[in-house]
């Protein structure tokens, strides 16, 4: 029963965010449904991330590696003038990605603790550099993406990313669709053994369970949803540059994470959405005048205060506060 | 010999830079039986065990699981050919309930890392060996207690449910008693001799009153060494072991 209770009261708020994303077009304009677009995308960049810090107990700092390398390719494999389909398109662009990202893991998995954040980051520095550096995709200049993928049957076009309004639903759809395939693995047996290999990987070697595949397998589906976040960023500003897999970026989403709570999927999205509502109310010409070229300095002073205030995250408040206000009943 | 031998280790050495550890032991487990193996500390007992569950990779000698060579074999791969490990310090997953320690160790048997449509709590397999082995080790009125709140001797007692859940033929102590109380100790005595019928079981352990009570065989490591190997009245009445346990407690005494 009172798990059947906790499950309800999840479900609740996660009904009334779909609503408010679904009907946030018809209300906001469209500077805001822009930006709610962009933050849908950096939400499931996150989400992606979550699957890594939150359930495994892998902490990357360089997760924006498969963001920017995802924009990369479909910036590369779109056709100069024909709109390329998206059947075939977004299937290659994370086959592209979950191939970085086994590269990167079988090597990176090797490592532990504090080495594994330091080759993340060693990793994603040397892809940055391949972009930025080379005149593989425009160096530092970055590349544009002049038409935007379509999916057709014959003459009869089913989704058009070209129109905003089409574009912001796949959006949400995909945001949806990437939160129900993590809450789904979540609890199953392969999320089970990661929550394990996060609390005990030792005791889970000597239960039978061989780590590293179980450890690669997380890191690859996390690089290729990280690569649907950044497919759709880079259709929807249809540029590409480097600072996308920049460590700055692998920061922020790391940010997000925290911000929200780790080990939530919920808290993945509510950090990302409050992380880009303080950095734009920090970065508001109206609200601080000149001050607001500094946007980092208080940007960076409230996430260390919330990380302060709420070491669980965002999510973690509810019942926290609750907890405060009664009683508790029993001792230790 | 009694019984068929489960686990065998020939020679086994393991160097860690000029320190020899484990020098040359020889040991082997048999079904329906206790093989004890003490000694002073730094003897080189976990480092054998540690051996023998693949662990650590032996500078030489061989391991032999059910007559196969297996020395090569990582940890995992052993674990599933049915050999199973408990530490010294307690190693369960003390956020989740005592049930799910038990669940998640016996889904080892059952992977199914791709299958992300089932939920890992209707996995009926792994719930049922669950429950066995947590009624098994004696937890049956504690299964939805969080590991973390257990008492001490009770997370001894999950730890060993833990390792029971994989459905193991061999087990491999690591000081199960360590830290207990008299009361919790004969539950865990009980609880081993009702484990030795189906069950190889080495029991590395400093408790002597319960080692010569339940072991059937004693293996006595000094300094990386064996200096002696034998059943309980033989080892009792050894000059080099007791030259050996005398040396200790006159060290303890004057210290």
């Amino acid at each position: 029963m009172k798990h059947r209770h906790r499950t309800d009261s999840a479900v609740a708020p996660l009904g009334l965010a779909l609503v408010a994303l679904a009907v946030f077009p018809f209300l906001g304009g469209q500077f805001y449904v822009d930006l709610v677009q962009t933050t849908m995308i950096l939400s499931i960049f996150a989400l992606s991330l979550e699957l890594l810090v939150g359930t495994t107990g892998l902490v990357s700092f360089g997760h924006a590696a498969f963001f920017g390398i995802a924009a990369y390719a479909t910036a590369l494999l779109s056709p100069q003038a024909d709109a390329p389909s998206l059947a075939w398109l977004l299937p290659a662009v994370l086959a592209a990605t979950a191939l970085a990202a086994a590269v990167i893991g079988a090597f990176s998995l090797r490592t532990r603790g504090v080495y594994f954040i330091m080759v993340t980051l060693a990793f994603a520095q040397m892809a940055y550099y391949v972009f930025h550096d080379t005149k593989l995709a425009g160096g530092s200049d970055g590349i544009y993406l002049y038409v935007k993928p379509v999916l057709a049957i014959g003459n009869f076009t089913l989704l058009d990313l070209a129109s905003a309004h089409t574009f912001y639903y796949a959006t949400l759809c995909a945001l949806v669709a990437v939160y129900m395939l993590l809450a789904l693995v979540k609890r199953s047996r392969f999320g089970h053994a990661l929550a394990g290999i996060r609390a005990n990987e030792q005791r889970m070697r000597a239960a039978g369970y061989s780590t590293y595949p179980y450890k690669l397998a997380a890191f690859v589906l996390a690089g290729t949803l990280a690569g649907v976040a950044g497919f759709l960023q880079a259709v929807k500003d249809g540029f590409v540059n480097p600072e996308m897999l920049a460590w700055h970026q692998s920061g922020a989403v790391l940010l997000m994470v925290i911000l929200g709570g780790i080990g939530s999927l919920r808290g993945a999205v509510v950090g990302a959405f409050l992380f880009v509502l303080l950095k734009e109310l920090f970065q508001s010409e109206a609200l601080f005048g000149g001050f607001a070229r500094h946007w980092q300095l208080p940007l960076g002073l409230t996430i260390i205060a919330c990380v302060a205030l709420m070491p669980n995250g965002v999510v973690a408040m509810p019942a926290r506060l609750r907890r405060m206000r009664t009683p508790v009943p029993h001792a230790g | 010999m009694p019984g068929d031998v489960l686990l065998r280790a020939l020679d086994v050495t393991r160097r860690f830079g000029g320190l020899v550890a484990v020098d040359r032991v020889s040991i082997t487990l048999v079904r329906n039986e206790v093989h004890a193996v003490i000694g002073t500390n730094g003897a080189g007992k976990s480092t054998l065990v540690n051996m023998l569950a693949g662990e650590l990779a032996p500078t030489q000698g061989r391991v032999q699981l059910n007559g196969r060579d297996v020395t090569r074999w990582p940890q995992p791969r052993r674990a599933r050919a049915g050999l199973g490990r408990t530490y010294q310090r307690t190693t369960i997953f003390p956020r989740a309930s005592v049930f799910e320690n038990c669940r998640l160790a016996a889904q080892a048997k059952s992977q199914y890392p791709f299958d992300w449509w089932t939920r890992a709590a209707h996995c009926h397999e792994s719930s049922h060996r669950a429950e066995r082995a947590i009624e098994q080790a004696g937890l049956a009125g504690q299964t939805q207690r969080l590991a973390g709140t257990l008492s001490h001797g009770q997370k001894r007692q999950l730890e060993i449910a833990m390792c029971l859940a994989t459905g193991p033929h061999v087990l491999l102590l690591d000081e199960p008693l360590a830290g207990m109380g008299p009361e919790e100790t004969e539950r865990m005595l009980l609880l081993l001799s009702t484990l030795k019928p189906a069950h190889a079981i080495l029991l590395v352990e400093h408790d002597m009153d319960a080692v010569f009570r339940i072991a059937d065989h004693i293996t006595v490591m000094v300094n990386g060494g064996v200096i002696a190997s034998g059943d309980p009245d033989a080892i009792r009445v050894n000059a080099d072991v007791q030259a050996a346990y005398l040396g200790e407690s006159e060290a303890v005494g004057t210290a």
